[in-house]
């Protein structure tokens, strides 16, 4: 594969080309945080970041969006009958974005797009998008993608990959669109002969600095029922404030809400992000809750990353190892201990985990 | 977007599958006395979407209440009935309440058809049980209209019908099972769980008492269909075991809270199955193998 060379120098004017061809959207600190916004006339993504606080996973998935609309009054031909509304999908590029939550909508895609339904805002958006990513050099404490099916250098769900090498960074290009996005940018330089190597050193340097793991070997094999029914799951869900920040943060958390929204004679259908860690998420008209305790909600949470997905769709947990939720939960409860309980359930090495813990 | 295809059901992927098929509010009938359950007939506004609605008895639909929002209620119709669909209504929700309150000739919409169906491929040539409390009767309705109908009855054998309610009043399409009551292709078994009507002729007793009477042997020749309140199911469940009626004829239609309606929303599921897209409709083996939240 070729690997292009851009001089840090020639940057910022590559994005300005590039930024004639389509929307840039980068890293940018907004007070104490870092978030993706999209960048305006001559502003650069600002790379002097881990990861940004939330997940960029609203750039294809906004927290609310209009999905239809419709008129209420009477007098309009077409009154009450739902209309899809049109959506902005011109091309757009996400510059900056971590290996981790770029592997998250590869992972979130095979909710969206199945053979029986495809999600046409989910879908369409994506499909607009050219996700240029940045590799991490410097993970956080609590990443663990390396053991979660990603790692910090991890290319799958990027159109390109770079990597900060000094004064100058090593671009390939993974995709067609991305590819088209170099061109654009009008970045030519071919990196040197060593640069193969050079990206091998700095993948293999990158991955050795992840130090916490998680063991997913045995989820697959667990019976349901069995892990459902594990007594984990009470002291697990003890400190849980069911505040759903876990929810919110995460790249591969997907689950919305549909609600009508009316003012005066006009409203719109929207889609909102929910989350599993409400009451409300469930709860039946007749008052009956299938998941009416936060030890439901919890296990749902986990059993759906660790189990369910794993059982449904064949290709991991659904986690990149992130650590979002791991740092941002205000009670501490950590998916990499829920993996360990769950994976080692069963099996003698348990009784040792639980027993040390 | 990929262009539209086929999925696995044989039907064509829709387009936008959160947009509903406008329709109108053909007729509406109050069923019972606590005036609680209302049945809407509605006629699609585009002839052509009452195709594309082709739908299997035992399937949902969401009816799309413009500015209110959607609920998932089971289709009552039956697919031999043409030129409209039927939704029978229980009052209960925000959505449901302001239906409720609706008028012929209004607009609306409907979003399906969606999940499974019962599985009539497997039951042809098999005897047929159906049992219902309350008002989960509505794709039990539509199933044994589509078994009765003059094409269909000769594929399936005995049709048994063990229907139960609190009060004569409570029942559901009461004049449809009058005449099925007359018919000697179809054994029906109404009962109430008290009554103080001396004129009442059928059964009086709970679901699972007069399931206990009236069911038909086990056998590897005879499903069950069941759909009802949690507690019916409850209790129902240990006298089809009693009776020896395998878990896998065994076959129940779940509900759960639902938005999307076509597995994507994340609410519904038991387990890896999404109650709305995998289900309605599973197998008491099915059942078995996940964890119980519905």
């Amino acid at each position: 594969m070729k690997i292009i060379k851009i001089d840090k120098g020639e940057w910022a004017d590559g994005l300005a080309r590039a930024a004639g061809h389509c929307r840039l959207i980068g890293p940018r600190k907004e007070k104490a945080y870092h978030s993706f916004r999209v960048l305006g006339a001559g502003e650069v993504p600002d790379f002097d970041f881990l990861n940004t606080r939330l997940s960029p996973k609203s750039l294809v998935y906004p927290q609310s969006e209009v999905i239809l609309e419709y008129s209420l009054d009477e007098s309009d031909d077409d009154h009450h009958i739902m209309k899809a509304v049109e959506k902005d999908n011109s091309p757009r590029a996400v510059v900056g974005i971590r290996p981790c939550d770029a592997k998250a909508f590869v992972l979130v895609r095979q909710n969206f797009d199945t053979a029986d339904y495809k999600d046409p805002y989910w879908l369409n958006a994506y499909e607009a998008t050219t996700f240029v990513g940045l590799a991490c050099e410097s993970p956080c404490s609590t990443c663990f993608c390396t053991t979660a099916g990603c790692g910090p250098h991890h290319e799958e769900g990027l159109d390109v990959l770079l990597v900060s090498n000094g004064d100058h960074y090593l671009a390939k290009a993974l995709t067609e669109k991305g590819g088209a996005f170099i061109q654009a940018a009008g970045w030519k330089t071919a990196a040197g002969e060593d640069a193969a190597a050079r990206l091998d050193a700095l993948k293999n340097a990158a991955e050795a600095k992840i130090v916490s793991a998680v063991q997913t070997g045995n989820l697959k094999t667990t019976d349901t029922n069995e892990l459902y029914a594990a007594p984990f799951w009470e002291e697990i869900s003890f400190s849980c404030i069911n505040c759903g920040t876990c929810t919110y943060s995460c790249p591969t958390c997907w689950c919305f809400d549909i609600q009508d929204e009316n003012k005066g004679k006009r409203g719109v259908r929207m889609r909102n992000w929910d989350s599993c860690m409400e009451p409300l998420f469930t709860i039946h008209g007749s008052g009956h809750n299938p998941r009416g305790s936060k030890l439901h909600r919890v296990r749902q949470r986990f059993m759906h990353k660790l189990k369910y997905f794993v059982d449904k769709y064949d290709s991991g947990i659904q986690c990149v190892g992130c650590g979002r939720c791991v740092r941002l939960c205000p009670v501490n409860i950590d998916i990499r201990r829920v993996c360990e309980l769950m994976n080692n359930y069963g099996t003698e090495k348990n009784a040792c985990a639980v027993s040390e813990s | 977007m990929p262009a539209p295809s086929v999925n696995h059901k044989g039907g064509a992927v829709v387009e936008n599958p959160y947009l509903p098929y406008p329709v109108r509010i053909d007729d509406i009938i109050v069923e019972t006395e606590d005036r609680n359950l209302k049945t809407f007939k509605f006629v699609f506004l585009n002839p052509e979407d009452e195709d594309r609605f082709a739908y299997r008895a035992g399937q949902f639909a969401e009816l799309s209440v413009t500015g209110k929002g959607e609920i998932p209620i089971g289709i009552a119709s039956s697919p031999t009935e043409k030129g409209f669909v039927k939704f029978t209504v229980n009052k209960v929700g925000l959505v449901s309440s302001f239906l409720h309150s609706m008028k012929v000739g209004d607009v609306m919409g409907i979003r399906g058809p969606l999940g499974n169906w019962y599985p009539w491929e497997t039951m042809e040539g098999k005897n047929v049980v159906i049992i219902g409390g309350g008002f989960a009767f509505t794709t039990l309705r539509s199933s044994i209209i589509y078994m009765l109908d003059p094409a269909n009855r000769s594929k399936y054998r005995d049709i048994h019908v063990i229907y139960g309610a609190r009060s004569p009043g409570m029942l559901l399409y009461r004049d449809e099972l009058a005449e099925w009551e007359k018919r000697d292709d179809i054994n029906v078994h109404i009962t109430v769980d008290a009554t103080d009507d001396p004129d009442w002729k059928y059964n009086v007793g709970f679901v699972p008492t007069i399931t206990e009477q009236k069911a038909p042997p086990a056998g590897d020749d005879t499903y069950a269909i069941i759909c009802g309140p949690p507690v019916m199911i409850k209790f129902t469940q240990p006298v089809l075991d009693s009776l020896g009626y395998a878990h896998d004829k065994i076959i129940m239609s779940l509900e759960n809270r639902m938005k999307c309606g076509i597995g994507m929303c994340g609410r519904c599921n038991i387990g890896r199955e999404f109650v709305c897209k995998d289900g309605p409709v599973f197998t008491l083996e099915e059942i078995n193998r996940t964890p119980k939240e519905y």
